[in-house]
């Protein structure tokens, strides 16, 4: 028999693609059970009813395939709620139809280019979150070029910097270089270090002022916290 | 005109908005777009302080006496700059309108610039309007909308060759400012709307015209940054930063401000209270009184009361031409206001 827990476990995996964070974390799971015959039914809410229809796709999409990968699950059942596209989402998911296909006209092309753009990002956010700590410990930019991803220090932003690199197919073994191009996979040279470092807090001040934006609007639109919601590191 | 602590600050709102979203306004058949809209901006209000509130009903449609109230009596505004929204598929007589804006501005000389917009999809009828409320308005800037959706078409960028015709037709009017929204939006549903790197092609080729990117391309500030550093002419418009940031996430606001005064420059911002999303008042009281909260931030550039002169009005008065009264002006050592030729360039070429 599967229980929440199980279940909830899934859909932690599953990701805001825009702000990299879990959508349990986030709050953007209102509700999440489990029959005793194995049904499940998620609903997902947004910050706001406008919210980029291209991602909320992508989520309800992904929570669907998590939820169904879980070990005794029978049937599978994902609703957005209260967003303006929810009905063409929600029937396009249920139907395993791609995102084009379930807007008829309104969108070309899948999102896979996006969702890999992000993923990018992602991997520029995640290079200052491992590499300040050893700045702030001493290391100089000199030292940061000759380093490998297994010289920093083991902590759960490693490896969440790992698992991202290793998402795009970049080098992402600990005998890889700490810091690489997230569009080349080459080593990032020492000269080039210091720009690439302002420009991956840059990139990591963008994602988190914009995660702490939806957790403030989705805080006014839903007293309710979410299942799995954690607090926000204010 | 704020004054704080023996400093004057002459104050321009630079985006703001005087708009009507009654349900006596509303299209049929678009209700919920509507109502939808309106909402999603009233939540955004709710980042504000809490005294700040409005009700929803006031909200959708707040009077010209609110507004002079708000902006001008209350709120220390010297001069504010309409930025219409159309939205004319949801909202019978428009959601804000240059017409809208600009009969008020009639009543009440010397208080507004009146912006207008346009549309290269509107092709000669447009230039011909273009014309027409240049004229009839004054208008110095345009608010444009790149990702509109629009009868089967998904959008144009500023780099569409009909766009470059609009351009040139802005110029040949006197129009020195063009103000770019960067955010969300609702069709086509599989574009990113936030992309900027048309504006950099725009910018390039038209080195006489300012390009505000509103709402600094929040939420992505890392390409809008990356744009800023390599275009003189490439302007941070801060509605929304402050608004939605400065109370609700002190934190991020901080870092955000850090981020954009190394990447663009104290000259290069210009204040917008986004009105009647939230009003000026609190922002500005807010905003002289700010500084980083701690040392974590020591090496982002600092912030004095000239970086503040500068953003709250002296740019953007820079920007429109406004005259500025020699008791708000700055020393010369203090840097010219909206000066694009001091911005600090980076360009290696290096992509994200």
């Amino acid at each position: 028999m599967t229980d929440r827990t199980h279940l909830l476990a899934a859909l932690e995996a599953v990701r805001d693609p825009e702000l990299d964070e879990p959508i349990t974390a986030l709050g953007f799971v209102s509700s999440c059970t489990v029959s005793a015959d194995g049904d499940v039914q998620v609903r997902l809410r947004l910050p706001t009813y406008f919210c980029a229809p291209n991602f909320a796709f992508l989520m309800v999409a992904d929570a669907y395939d998590a939820a169904s990968g879980v070990v005794g699950v029978r049937r599978t059942e994902v609703v957005l709620e209260d967003h303006f596209a929810a009905d063409a989402i929600n029937a396009g998911v249920a139907a395993r139809s791609g995102f084009a296909q379930s807007f008829d006209g309104l969108a070309a092309g899948e999102l896979d280019e996006l969702r890999a753009d992000f993923v990018r990002k992602a991997v520029l956010a995640g290079t200052d979150r491992v590499c300040r700590p050893l700045l702030a410990a001493g290391r100089t930019t000199d030292d940061l070029a000759e380093l490998t991803l297994g010289d920093a220090p083991a902590s759960a932003d490693r490896e969440r910097l790992r698992s991202r690199r290793a998402e795009l197919g970049l080098p992402s073994g600990d005998e890889s270089p700490l810091l690489v191009d997230a569009r080349t996979g080459e080593a990032v040279g020492a000269q080039a270090l210091p720009l690439h470092l302002r420009r991956a807090r840059l990139t990591r001040v963008n994602a988190e002022a914009n995660g702490s934006m939806c957790r403030g609007m989705l805080r006014e639109r839903y007293g309710a916290r979410g299942e799995g919601e954690l607090e926000e590191d204010q | 005109m704020y004054e704080k602590d023996g400093e004057k600050y002459f104050v321009v709102d630079s985006h703001m908005h005087y708009w009507d979203a009654s349900p006596e306004n509303w299209v049929k058949g678009s209700e919920n777009y509507a109502k939808g809209w309106i909402e999603c901006f009233h939540a955004y209000q709710g980042l504000g302080p809490p005294e700040t509130h409005w009700t929803i009903e006031h909200f959708q449609k707040y009077s010209e006496q609110d507004l002079l109230k708000d902006v001008f009596e209350d709120g220390y505004v010297d001069v504010a700059v309409f930025q219409p929204t159309y939205l004319t598929e949801w909202y019978t007589e428009g959601f804000n309108t240059t017409e809208r804006n600009g009969a008020l501005s009639e009543k009440h000389p010397g208080k507004f610039i009146v912006n207008t917009r346009w549309d290269p999809r509107d092709g000669d009828t447009g230039l011909k309007e273009l014309a027409e409320n240049v004229a009839r308005w004054g208008s110095t800037g345009v608010k444009l909308y790149t990702a509109e959706w629009r009868e089967g078409s998904r959008g144009w960028t500023l780099k569409d060759p009909e766009a470059y015709r609009f351009l040139e037709k802005s110029q040949e009017l006197g129009i020195k400012n063009i103000h770019v929204h960067k955010g969300p939006t609702i069709w086509p549903l599989d574009k990113d709307a936030f992309d900027v790197s048309d504006v950099d092609h725009a910018a390039t080729d038209f080195p006489d015209l300012n390009f505000i990117v509103e709402h600094v391309g929040l939420p992505r500030i890392e390409d809008f940054c990356f744009l800023a550093t390599q275009e003189p002419n490439v302007y941070a418009g801060l509605s929304v930063v402050i608004g939605g940031l400065m109370y609700a996430r002190p934190k991020f606001f901080a870092k955000v401000m850090g981020e954009l005064l190394f990447w663009v420059g104290e000259d290069k911002m210009t204040f917008g209270s986004d009105y009647g999303i939230w009003e000026p008042k609190w922002q500005i009281e807010g905003f002289v009184d700010w500084d980083y909260p701690t040392d974590e931030y020591s090496d982002y550039p600092r912030v004095n009361t000239a970086t503040k002169k500068k953003i709250l009005g002296l740019n953007a008065a820079r920007l429109y031409g406004i005259d500025v009264p020699k008791e708000f002006q700055l020393p010369a050592e203090a840097g010219k206001p909206g000066a694009k030729d001091d911005a600090q360039l980076v360009d290696d070429g290096a992509t994200v």
